[in-house]
């Protein structure tokens, strides 16, 4: 710069403004802001550091992870028994399945799991995804029925654990999203007969609990059928989730087709479209988009729904660890086995959920409140 | 402008026609499945020599009730079971309701604190309880209060006079006098005046802008209203406290330990879902409401309670009315840990009689109503409290 300045003085530079970025001024922000922040800190990290490290002996550094009952009963109450899980996740996962042919229902789970898998990715949502469906369901009742291709018959009310949690729930959903499109078309229907056939539905179930629709289906409907002719329990127990689910599903798509514009179905009038071409191409793809978060909620609801079918002695993954653990010589040790099942339920229902926001992000879908 | 009428034709091509054609066809496949239904039923229970009628319910029980508000033994009615039932529903379902709304709310706001500690262990409370199902829930905490706790010649005294063992929790109570009538009166006169106190301090504030505290004097006058007549009662102050003894606690009121892990169960696992929808109320009202009132001059308080819960309210409260429906409705796990509630109880009858669609047909009627109720009193609520737009 030049020196001719005609008497003005430069000023010296200013210090740097108060750092915001880097750990300190994080701790400043986020912990210890004020009074009453700072007093809250201390106080939770003392109960922290008072309870963490006893957690952590009683889970990790006392515990016994051999499946060994004297060991178990010798560390008492100052270490987990993670032995408990050791020896009986054969009988937690697969229920009364049979021992020797567990490996069925295991690689039947298994394909099931991954095809859901597949079916998260947006490169594979194709025609075939359908027909793969319906041939990896169908390999799945075959490899747990048995029968055929020289397999030994396993009869339904053997099978159990978490296969039956998973079969529960994705056939139950699978079925009950179909139908409670149509509930939902045909509640906003402006034939009142139809309406009123789909509010009936809707408020009835909805209205009662899930375990007075399994009593129904176990107790009532046996005598609903004609003498002598009995459907499976499962069968039943599975359609009275799949009714149960189809329910609340219809009023979350209901929802969504509310939120619609008028103006796309008369948009859609004035080019020609039927009513079912409408709702088809038009009016289906926007509602389903706005309702993804409560849709995938309500997926995660029935999942964990399924564990009530241990009410009417079918024996899921809840059911199968009342079994398990109804040993004397266990029982004892009963949290550490519901911590494990806790923990299968807890991995499942996170994932769903995450995949819940992430489609919201992805699809743009969900009502964007920034 | 409507369109004018199209007259009916029976063709068709008329959009009428077919869709009165749809809709007999419809309502007609409904009745014929109901009645294939009705005949199958009616023919299998005449088959099984099951009678059918609602007479069953002025016959006596036959089992006994294991825990309930009135007195039960087992030569009283079905009807009076089923009553009993019903009340030990409603208990386990207001109580959890109230505690269930206190701690959701506490974790919601928690949820949105400025404390990164506050705030993670907030979301990890949601997260871990809404991950797992009720009923695990509901088994997990039956074991631990009834295999974790000491047995009740051992309890454990965490306060005076109160008593938490395996056989559930002992407090002390009042004795129930007739001069407690009293109170309740004293505590009605009370409403009534604080009703007046807060019509005076609306009255005085739109004559004058100087706005008389509405909700402590309230308080205040309720309690000194209930306060006097205690007094006017002669003062019952008898209070029953259990005492320890040798081999058991005796006296004052317990509660056991199914009711205790329906109630826990309940109220953790429900208030993780308020917290969320708390958190989404408190988060849907825009920040420039925010910056808005702090330009006004309003302090937090006012803030609070003129500009964020009106907004947040009528976010929060649908979603908290399916909440509470829920809550009674997943209190019918109780079943799973034996605690007598309604579907309990009609379980042990339908075993007992063999009368399913009654005994299932009356716990529905139970439910409905309930269903019917709550939701009645919360859009009353949601009128109210809730702001709406023009």
């Amino acid at each position: 710069m030049s020196t001719i300045t005609h008497g003005y003085q430069l000023i010296p530079p200013r210090a740097p403004p108060v750092a915001t970025e880097g750990v300190l001024p994080w701790l400043r922000r986020n912990l210890f802001s004020d009074w009453k922040n700072a007093l809250g800190t201390l106080v939770i990290a003392a109960l922290l550091a008072v309870f963490v490290p006893r957690l952590f002996d009683w889970a990790v550094v006392n515990a016994v992870a051999r499946p060994d009952n004297a060991a178990c009963r010798a560390i008492g109450h100052a270490g987990a028994c993670w032995g408990v899980v050791a020896e009986k996740y054969r009988l937690i996962l697969f229920g009364r399945y049979p021992y020797a042919e567990q490996w069925r229902p295991l690689l039947a789970t298994t394909l099931m799991i991954v095809l859901l898998a597949a079916s998260c990715y947006r490169p594979f949502w194709k025609q075939w995804l359908i027909a793969l469906w319906v041939v990896v369901a169908a390999a799945f009742f075959v490899l747990m029925r048995g029968g055929v291709l020289g397999l030994t018959p396993v009869e339904t009310a053997r099978w159990g654990g978490f296969p039956l949690t998973m079969m529960l729930s994705t056939i139950g959903l699978g079925t009950a999203f179909p139908l409670s499109i149509l509930v939902a078309l045909g509640r906003r229907s402006r034939m009142p007969g139809i309406r009123t056939l789909c509010v009936l539905y809707v408020e009835l179930i909805r209205g009662v609990p899930l375990i007075s629709v399994l009593f129904m289906a176990s107790f009532m409907f046996p005598l609903f059928m004609p003498a002598g002719m009995t459907i499976d329990v499962l069968l039943r127990v599975q359609v009275g989730i799949t009714l149960f689910s189809a329910a609340y599903l219809a009023e979350v798509v209901r929802g969504g087709l509310q939120a619609v514009p008028r103006g796309q179905v008369e948009a859609a009038a004035s080019l020609g479209l039927t009513y079912w071409q409408t709702t088809r191409k038009i009016v289906l793809p926007q509602a389903l988009r706005i309702v993804v978060p409560a849709i995938m909620n309500t997926f995660i609801g029935t999942f964990k729904d399924t564990s009530l079918v241990t009410i009417v002695s079918l024996y899921d993954l809840t059911g199968a660890l009342q079994l398990a653990l109804g040993d004397s010589d266990w029982r004892k040790f009963f949290l550490e086995g519901q911590l494990f099942v806790a923990a299968i339920y807890f991995v499942c229902c996170f994932a769903m959920s995450r995949y819940s926001r992430w489609v919201e992000r992805h699809l743009n879908t969900g009502a964007r409140r920034n | 402008m409507e369109a004018p009428s199209k007259p009916f034709r029976w063709s068709w091509r008329s959009a009428k026609f077919r869709a009165l054609v749809y809709q007999i066809a419809a309502v007609l496949l409904v009745v014929a499945a109901g009645w294939y239904l009705v005949h199958n039923t009616l023919a299998n229970m005449r088959v099984r020599g099951i009678q059918s009628g609602y007479d069953f319910l002025r016959q006596p029980a036959g089992f006994a009730i294991s825990e309930s508000l009135f007195e039960f033994d087992s030569s009283e009615t079905y009807f009076r079971a089923f009553l009993i039932g019903l009340s030990n529903t409603l208990r386990v379902a207001i109580v959890g309701i109230v505690l269930a709304t206190l701690l959701g709310a506490l974790i919601g706001i928690g949820r949105l604190s400025r404390n990164f500690l506050i705030r993670s262990l907030c979301g990890a409370y949601v997260e871990t309880f809404r991950n797992v199902p009720l009923l695990l829930q509901l088994f997990m905490w039956y074991f631990i209060l009834t295999e974790l706790l000491p047995p009740i010649d051992e309890a454990l005294q965490p306060i005076p006079h109160v008593f938490f063992s395996k056989n559930g929790l002992q407090y002390p109570i009042p004795v129930w006098a007739l001069d407690h009538v009293w109170v309740a009166a004293g505590a009605l006169v009370g409403c009534v005046g604080a009703w007046a106190w807060r019509r005076f301090a609306r009255h005085r504030r739109e004559a004058s802008g100087s706005a008389p505290p509405v909700v402590l004097p309230a308080l205040a006058i309720v309690l000194a209203g209930g306060f006097v007549g205690w007094l006017a009662g002669g003062a019952p102050s008898a209070l029953d406290f259990p005492e320890k003894t040798e081999i058991t606690v005796v006296g004052g009121g317990a509660v056991t330990p199914e009711f205790l892990t329906v109630l826990v169960g309940l109220t953790l696992y429900t208030a993780s879902y308020i917290a969320e929808i708390v958190r989404g109320g408190i988060q849907a009202v825009a920040h420039g409401q925010h910056e808005a009132a702090a330009a006004l001059g309003l302090a937090r308080s006012q803030e609070v309670r003129l500009v964020l819960l009106p907004q947040a309210l009528r976010v929060i409260i649908p979603p908290i009315t399916s909440q509470y429906l829920n809550l009674t409705k997943n209190s019918s796990l109780a079943v799973a840990v034996g605690y007598p509630d309604i579907v309990s109880i009609s379980t042990t009858t339908l075993n007992q009689t063999g009368r399913a669609i009654e005994a299932i047909s009356i716990v529905m009627l139970c439910y409905l109503t309930m269903s019917l109720l709550t939701a009645t009193i919360m859009n009353w609520y949601n009128r109210r409290a809730a702001i709406r737009e023009r």
